[in-house]
């Protein structure tokens, strides 16, 4: 699947010295991230440490301010409008609200990039949408529009529509916000099963914990826009590093916090 | 007061030249686009199909009214004859290209808006740059040339039912002989009036569209409002500035035609 030019050995997507600034506020400082090829990479991070901006960038949807993203080894920065428009048929991304069309039917959904991204023949097509579909166990729903449908069932339709181009890495950003655990957990076995049968790359934004320690193979920690943490998630549970531990410990926290709030000791700083 | 002057002209001029750069590239994007019937059938659609009702009432109306008014000041003069010519230069020269393209504004520009602005907030915008798809040429291109194939046929329905409003007024319940009326229509349209009238909706058209679409296309960018109301204020502006922009241009087409 690599390109003729590739340089030999260089990872499948790396960060460089990436800032990205908005206005006066800087988000990501300086982030250098290597993401091996066929591995399931978590980035953790509270809300609003920049884990969505970066996953943007790395989709280059937004354009790092300074630094750069290399694409085996070639920085997209110096791709021209035909070198980008290959990159992103090579590369896939889940959207937090999942950004279907909700003017099409699901079938048009997933059908859409093949349409109009690729020469595929219609047949070809139709054989690719039907088997996503099916694999997503959404075949009998292929007629319905994105809002006659469940918010799991959404999340399924823009799985497959992120598939169906058969992508060499997929980006996800937070895929659970916003659901119950039991669906939390379906949907990173639906990944972590996906990205075994597809063999893509996959870099997953959350800020889910175990599902995302219990799925992933690598995992890095983002707090306030520096990367504090990277590596397996047996180093992530087992680091003595102040951040990690507080992200890591937070929910055992959780008990101890509320105890003091109820016999009237003052709030907590980072909860005031 | 300088610096705040210079800043505002500044950003106007920055984004007539956004503007510009966006309806280039919408119609430039339509060359590669895959697909592009199907989408430009629904944009038809929308533009025409969907609003000639409203071109239909408003044109009656806005023939009835002439009919009315003009034959009462021509009879003034002993000139109740002249009431065809009068309505069908006011219709073909102004009303009918004009009201046609406010009409279509009101209706089809307004919900081409929010319905972009909708898309730009629910990422589905960004989707499409993502799957490698232009959104320029998926969503802007199709509409815009719509806009070219609907505001001339609309503005030709606009004007045939107004004179038939006319003739209603002057004819059946006013005293003009029908026959009077049909034939100084007839004998006052000249080519050079057509001309006029589908270079002008034509204009309108190419105008109006891509204010609306642009409008919506940079939902995200109104530095005051965000969400639903970035929505609600990008809608209204393009109604806005589309409503003066056809008023406006069409004192420049008509100083330059005269």
């Amino acid at each position: 699947m690599s390109s003729p030019d590739t340089p030999p050995s260089a990872p499948l997507l790396e960060v460089r010295g990436l800032c990205k600034n908005f206005g006066d506020h800087t988000v990501l400082h300086d982030l250098n991230l290597v993401v091996p090829r066929g591995r399931l990479l978590t980035i953790l991070g509270k809300s609003g440490t920049g884990k969505s901006v970066l996953l943007k960038c790395l989709a280059g949807v937004l354009v790092p301010d300074a630094g750069d993203v290399l694409f085996e080894g070639r920085p997209l920065s110096s791709e021209d409008a035909p070198g980008l428009a290959a990159f992103r048929r090579r590369c896939s991304y889940l959207f937090q609200g999942n950004a279907l069309l909700d003017s099409l039917t699901a079938w048009d959904n997933v059908a859409l990039p093949l349409e109009q991204a690729t020469l595929l023949p219609k047949p070809e097509i139709r054989a690719r949408v039907r088997d996503a579909l099916r694999r997503l166990e959404l075949e009998a729903d292929a007629d319905r529009y994105p809002s006659q449908m469940s918010g799991g069932m959404q999340k399924r339709l823009a799985l497959a529509r992120a598939l169906v181009t058969r992508p060499e890495i997929v980006l996800f950003d937070e895929p659970t916000a916003g659901l119950d655990p039991i669906r939390r957990n379906a949907v990173f076995t639906m990944i972590a099963h996906s990205q075994r049968e597809f063999g893509f790359t996959a870099v997953v934004v959350t800020h889910d914990l175990p599902e995302a320690l219990a799925a992933s193979d690598r995992v890095a920690l983002l707090v306030d826009g520096t990367l504090c943490f990277k590596g397996a998630p047996a180093e992530f549970q087992d680091s003595a590093s102040p951040a990690v531990a507080a992200f890591r410990d937070s929910a055992s926290h959780l008990a101890g916090q509320i105890a003091a709030i109820r016999r009237g000791e003052p709030v907590p700083a980072d909860l005031a | 007061m300088l610096s705040a002057t210079g800043r505002s002209t500044l950003r106007i001029f920055g984004e007539l030249g956004d503007f510009a750069r966006f309806t280039a590239r919408g119609y430039t994007s339509a060359i590669g686009s895959r697909r592009l019937g199907r989408r430009l059938a629904r944009a038809i659609y929308e533009q025409g199909v969907r609003c000639l009702p409203v071109i239909l009432i408003v044109g009656t109306f806005t023939g009835l009214v002439l009919g009315l008014q003009g034959y009462h000041t021509l009879k003034g003069f002993g000139s109740a004859s002249l009431l065809g010519p009068l309505v069908a230069n006011s219709l073909i020269r102004e009303l009918a290209p004009v009201l046609a393209a406010l009409m279509i504004v009101g209706q089809a520009g307004s919900a081409l808006t929010a319905e972009l602005g909708i898309q730009r907030n629910s990422e589905q915008i960004d989707a499409l740059e993502t799957m490698g798809i232009d959104p320029h040429g998926f969503l802007v291109a199709p509409r815009l040339l719509a806009a070219l194939i609907v505001y001339p046929i609309m503005t030709a329905f606009f004007a045939l039912i107004g004179l038939v409003g006319g003739w209603i007024s002057g004819s059946v319940l006013l005293p003009l002989p029908g026959s009077v009326y049909w034939s100084s229509v007839y004998r006052a349209i000249g080519p050079e009036d057509v001309a006029q009238c589908i270079v002008k909706a034509l204009v309108f058209g190419g105008l109006t569209i891509a204010l609306c679409c642009y409008n919506g296309f940079t939902a995200h960018r109104r530095s005051t409002t965000t969400g639903a109301r970035a929505v609600s204020a990008s809608t209204t502006r393009a109604v806005v500035f589309s409503s003066i922009s056809v008023l406006a241009a069409d004192y420049l087409i008509t100083s330059l035609l005269v």
